[in-house]
């Protein structure tokens, strides 16, 4: 986006403004002295880890804060206004009227019980300014800009009929409904698939040009960050880290944190051909009960290599890794572990074949029993499938937890005890304590921090070549696949689309979808949106 | 590792983590930050149980001992008075606590193992047998348990033993219930994935899985169960078709005095000999639904409740 | 089909089954008597013969599924057979229909539980929306302890109470609720407002709390912020944005409490020596007059599911996702 040649006049003025939070018993500060100063018509992107504070920031903006938090000091100067010494009855005429706000999860957002235009055009009603005739039309032909199909009539269904990426623009028109001067844009295409992102990124920065509105732009994916703001602005802790226009702040930016969120998706592997294949998919159907999920997927995976298998939700590659576990028999053809098919059931697979395929999850989180210390958690299958006891067991769960460079401090804590990449690394422990030859890798990074993810990634490929072991890395990040794979497989609506050797596979001319996805993930360059939707009207 | 720094290590990485803390000591901080009604309700809980505990040691007088003055007023004799055929009121209100509480806790314990078993197993095995039991629940819960109860006690009559099972096997479909919904909800966690994966048994992960992470609301249900069960006891008892004499029991203690009360203008007495073991039954419950309250407070986790 | 006429109908044959279960059970009832029990209820003195009639009267001759639809098909022609009171051993029989003796206390019982409901359902409501509302204030912690405390009461010792303050320190009503049917309107509500205040303070404290966490619950909806953030007033966040999701919720809290109240009322009744269906089925059950208690069990129970089925059905009218497929 090129930046505004002119800027206008300042319209918002956050001054050391510092929010708190209560949680056990206590006060914690989650915004801890941030100033902000945004112009008329200028996007700011506002970025950082989870934690940082920067949807608590986004809603102090308006003066808002959530439930159980408050504005400790400082001040919100909205258009020469402190909001902050502002009653709750002044507040509102500022809220959904001068200053509106676009929510991550558009299908929770939406009343259930009322039509969509009625949402729409709730704040633009209430100012009293329009007729219900004037604010409808204006609504529809918001829908018709945004790109929402049929929208002479979109508007008066409900919330439930209608998809995620399609009421994301619906809210994006309700929050422009009554021409505001501030947007609040709070991370709005996190919950959506890439190739919905595309479509929905381009909706909002074309109305946001076009009625020259200002807005905060709240993400932790740079990318798309770049696509949106003029200028963006680092936050971790609570704090600033830096703050630089586009262009300058991605070329170069100043702050060694800074320089690590941008290094992340450096990590490159050299490509690997693999030897012999340890397992393959032959003709693989599987379903839900009646919902077919699984079309006639056929996947090869050779000894000690990462196959990676992208897509989007829906696309059936977690129900692929159901079926290579046995907790989902597939309905039509074979699974081939080490040159033998591997039963149906889970139930009737031997111990030993099920010690040697081990899988790690997405959320760590949940994949471990938060009653469990960590040294009970790597134990069990240490008992379990070697028959480890005592100091034996002892030394080995040390042993395993020094491989992921952790230390024997750790065995007593409880999963609830550790940060998000430490959880992710105890799973990967536990993985490992099976001694296994293969292991599957559902989004194993992707509720992570960008930081931490490249711990992780290293660490995966360090234990490979260590240890030998095959991968197969089911993902929708682009970036990780480009980063980890030598092989990969490209699934879409249950089917395998494409796949080969990972250069091959990015090596264009594409199948239809592959280009598609592709083509879709943002890239870290502040003209790639324009550039790609200037391709795809003329192609 | 300090803010800012840029060198990243898997040791070092902090998020929102907790400090590490052993049981005795999240106990005693617990403790330390509950609110005074808990306090209170955990202090009566104790006196109950001790009372009831050492029933015979405390009472002056055996349950049924009858002395030849009724109606006999407070004395140092009798603190509390005798009933209508010469019993000392205090004696039977120390037995009282042994039985009517004795009875509720055995009926809970005896709900909980019957419905806690079978929902457990319900949500692990969500086939014919969680469809089939949980169509069972729903017609027994059709029926409002009290009138339930009151038939099947006419049926097979009210001793103790049938008054437990009947009361038990009522109120267990409502623990079904709760024990199925929450373990459900930890059955779909990927560690109990993982755990079946791994090949373990139904056994160990009934045990090592879910059960210690279901256990909080469990505890919560308990204390309010057997609130429900010790009034259902008292309510069947002063109705009459309860505990019957001439086991000493709070319910009946009241049905027993009850009908003099509206002589309360003429002679205060009348009224503290059913009040005192309504009172007994009301400061149980009290108690035990104070610290349930607390409790749940506490371990839900409720972060919009400041 | 619509998918809201098909969900109801769905609800209405699975209450019809429920009901079927039900009446199967209450039914058995009789079946798991002792053999003897002729005997007991006749007298010692009665004879082979006048036995032997009486079991052939109750159809004891004939198989059960045969008795099961007789049964069933008396009880919805308004006939619940005769009961084992006023009996002897001479075989004399001064019986009385149950239906007779259930009829006119049945009126009683719902006049009862109507007046309680009329009090109660609007208190409660009241209550637990504005403590939602003003959740965590001095207010709203107080009545949560108040209520907490109430619930805790036995009935009887709520009524006794009452009795101890109304009735007889402070003589303002009547402590024995006894009515018939001469009784006028405003002399009936008069003499069981004592049955009704107990009713509604054991009902008001479990309805007030579920309102409470249903409209707590409701309100943490990211959509209610939304609401917020887009200007709307308190007052227009409740009415326009809450309320409309909040009918199958409060439809739910407000019928289980009504049954709750079925339950309620035997205990009650039998402290105020109110004739209702509630005490006639305790006597039954001290009697052992099985086919009283079958009549009773059956109407109470029928009550119960009726009452849950218009919460579901509420829930189901005004589910915008099934009002408006997609």
């Amino acid at each position: 986006m090129s930046i505004k040649s002119e800027k206008g006049e300042v319209l918002l003025d956050i001054k050391g403004l510092e929010v708190e939070g209560f949680s056990d018993e206590k006060w914690h500060d989650i915004v801890k002295g941030v100033d902000v100063t945004l112009r008329r018509g200028e996007i700011m992107g506002l970025i950082g880890e989870s934690g940082a504070g920067k949807s608590t920031l986004g809603l102090a903006a308006m003066g808002y804060t959530q439930p159980g938090c408050r504005i400790k000091v400082g001040e919100v100067n909205f258009d020469g206004v402190n909001l902050v010494k502002l009653s709750d009855a002044k507040m509102r005429s500022y809220w959904g009227n001068r200053m509106t706000y676009v929510a991550q999860s558009a299908a929770a957002s939406f009343n259930p019980a009322h039509r969509l235009i009625a949402q729409t055009t709730a704040a633009t009603l209430r100012s009293g300014n329009f007729s219900k005739e004037e604010a409808y039309g204006d609504a529809r032909e918001l829908y018709e800009a945004l790109n929402l199909p049929n929208p002479h009539n979109i508007g008066e269904r409900y919330p439930h009929q209608v998809s995620g990426g399609q009421l994301q623009r619906v809210m994006t028109a309700m929050a422009i409904s009554p021409r505001p001067d501030l947007i609040v844009f709070d991370e709005p295409t996190t919950a959506l698939d890439v190739t919905t992102q595309v479509e929905v990124l381009s909706a909002m920065r074309r109305i946001v040009e076009n009625f020259n509105t200002a807005a905060i732009y709240i993400t932790h994916d740079l990318a798309v960050v770049a696509q949106m703001a003029d200028f963006i602005k680092v936050l971790r802790y609570g704090k600033e880290v830096e703050e630089a226009p586009t262009r300058q702040m991605l070329s170069d930016p100043k702050e060694a944190y800074t320089k690590s969120l941008w290094s992340v998706r450096s990590l490159k592997k050299k490509e690997h051909q693999g030897g012999d294949s340890i397992l393959s998919l032959n003709g693989i159907n599987a379903s839900y009960g009646k919902a077919k999920v699984l079309y006639n997927v056929n996947i090869e995976v050779a000894k000690g290599t990462t196959v990676a298998v992208v897509g989007e939700s829906g696309s059936g590659k977690s129900t692929a890794a159901r079926v290579i576990t046995g907790l989902l028999p597939q309905t039509a053809g074979t699974v081939e572990f080490d040159g033998k098919a591997l039963p149906k059931e889970l139930c009737d697979r031997s111990k030993e074949e099920k010690r040697r395929i081990q899988m790690i999850y997405q959320m760590a989180d949940t994949a471990m029993n938060p009653r469990q210390t960590v040294s009970e958690i790597i134990g069990r299958p240490l008992e379990f499938y070697l028959g480890m006891r005592g100091s034996k067991k002892t030394a080995r769960t040390i042993e395993l937890l020094e491989m992921i460079e952790l230390d024997e401090e750790f065995m007593q804590r409880l999963p609830s005890e550790l940060s998000g990449g430490q959880k992710q690394r105890i799973c990967i422990a536990r993985a490992l304590a099976a001694e296994p030859d293969f292991i599957i890798c559902d989004e194993v990074t992707s509720a992570l921090d960008q930081i931490v993810q490249e711990g992780i990634l290293k660490l995966l490929m360090r234990l490979q070549k260590e240890l030998g072991l095959t991968y197969l890395f089911i993902t929708h990040d682009i970036s990780t696949v480009k980063a980890i794979s030598d092989q990969v497989v490209v699934m879409n609506k249950g089917e395998v689309v494409e796949q080969g050797q990972k250069t091959d596979v990015f090596k264009p001319p594409h199948p239809e979808y592959t280009e598609l996805l592709l083509s879709s993930v943002p890239e870290m360059d502040p003209d790639w949106l324009t550039n790609l939707n200037v391709g795809r009207s003329s192609g | 590792m300090t803010q800012g720094s840029d060198t990243y290590s898997a040791t070092g990485e902090v998020g929102s983590v907790r400090e590490k803390r052993t049981f005795w000591t999240r106990l005693k901080i617990d403790l330390k930050k509950s609110p005074w009604t808990a306090r209170i309700g955990m202090l009566i809980i104790f006196f109950y149980a001790f009372v009831a505990l050492f029933a015979p040691l405390i009472a002056p007088y055996g349950q049924a001992e009858v002395f030849p003055t009724p109606y006999a007023p407070w004395s140092s004799e009798f603190i509390f008075g005798t009933d209508q055929i010469g019993r000392d009121t205090f004696s039977r209100m120390i037995y009282g606590a042994r039985n009517t509480v004795g009875i509720a806790v055995a009926t809970t314990l005896l709900a909980f193992l019957i419905g806690g078993a079978l929902g457990l197993a319900a949500a692990i095995d969500r086939s014919y047998f969680d469809q089939a039991l949980s169509r069972m629940v729903d017609v027994l819960m059709a029926i409002p348990s009290l009138i339930f109860a009151l038939v099947l006690l006419s049926i097979f009559g009210s001793t103790i033993l049938n008054l437990i099972i009947i009361i038990a096997v009522l109120d267990s479909t409502r623990v079904f219930r709760l024990t199925r919904a929450v373990a459900i909800n930890v059955v779909v966690m990927d560690y109990v994935e993982a755990a079946r994966l791994r090949g373990e048994g139904l056994g160990w992960i009934m045990r090592k899985e879910i059960l210690p992470n279901i256990m909080p609301p469990l505890i919560a249900e308990f204390g309010l169960r057997f609130c429900f069960v010790f009034l259902s006891i008292a309510a069947l008892s002063f109705l009459g078709v309860g505990i019957q004499p001439p086991s000493a029991d709070w319910g009946s203690m009241v049905r027993e005095n009850a009908k003099m009360m509206i002589y309360a203008q003429f002679d205060p007495n009348v009224v503290l000999r059913p009040l005192l073991p309504a009172t007994a039954i009301a400061l149980l419950t009290v108690a035990v639904n104070f610290v349930v309250d607390w409790f749940l407070h506490k371990t839900s986790g409720l972060r919009d409740e400041h | 089909m619509h998918p809201v006429t098909k969900t109801v109908l769905q609800r209405l044959g699975l209450g019809l089954a429920t009901l079927f279960v039900v009446s199967i059970i209450i039914f058995s009832a009789i079946e798991m008597l002792p053999g003897d029990f002729g005997q007991a209820i006749l007298g010692q003195a009665a004879t082979e013969e006048t036995v032997a009639a009486f079991r052939r009267e109750l159809g004891l001759d004939q198989p059960p599924y045969l008795r099961y639809l007789q049964w069933v098909g008396g009880a919805i022609q308004g006939d619940l057979g005769t009961s084992f009171s006023g009996r002897n051993a001479s075989g004399i029989d001064r019986s009385r229909a149950v239906v007779d003796l259930i009829a006119p206390r049945l009126w009683n019982t719902l006049f009862l539980a109507g007046m309680t409901a009329v009090i109660a359902v609007p208190i409660s409501l009241a209550l637990g929306i504005t403590t939602a509302l003003y959740r965590n204030s001095f207010y709203d912690r107080s009545v949560n302890t108040a209520t907490l405390t109430t619930i805790s009461f036995p009935e009887f010792f709520v009524a006794y109470i009452l009795i101890l303050l109304l009735a007889s320190l402070y003589p303002v009503f009547p402590s024995l609720a006894n009515v018939d049917d001469s009784t006028p309107v405003g002399e009936r509500i008069f003499r069981t407002a004592l049955p009704a205040l107990t009713l509604t303070l054991v009902i008001v404290a479990h309805m007030m709390r579920m309102t409470r966490a249903a409209i707590i619950n409701l309100l943490a909806s990211p959509y209610i912020q939304m609401a917020r953030l887009s200007g709307a007033s308190q007052t227009e966040v409740i009415v326009k944005h809450a309320l409309p999701n909040a009918w199958a919720p409060i439809a739910t809290v407000i019928a289980f409490n009504l049954a709750y109240l079925v339950v309620g009322v035997v205990v009650v009744e039998v402290v105020f020596v109110y004739p209702g269906v509630g005490q006639l089925m305790v006597d039954a059950v001290t009697s052992r007059d099985i086919p009283v208690v079958q009549g009773c069990a059956l109407i109470f129970a029928m009550t119960y599911i009726l009452l849950n089925l218009i919460a579901d059905i509420i829930g189901i009218i005004t589910n915008p996702r099934l009002l408006h497929p997609k």
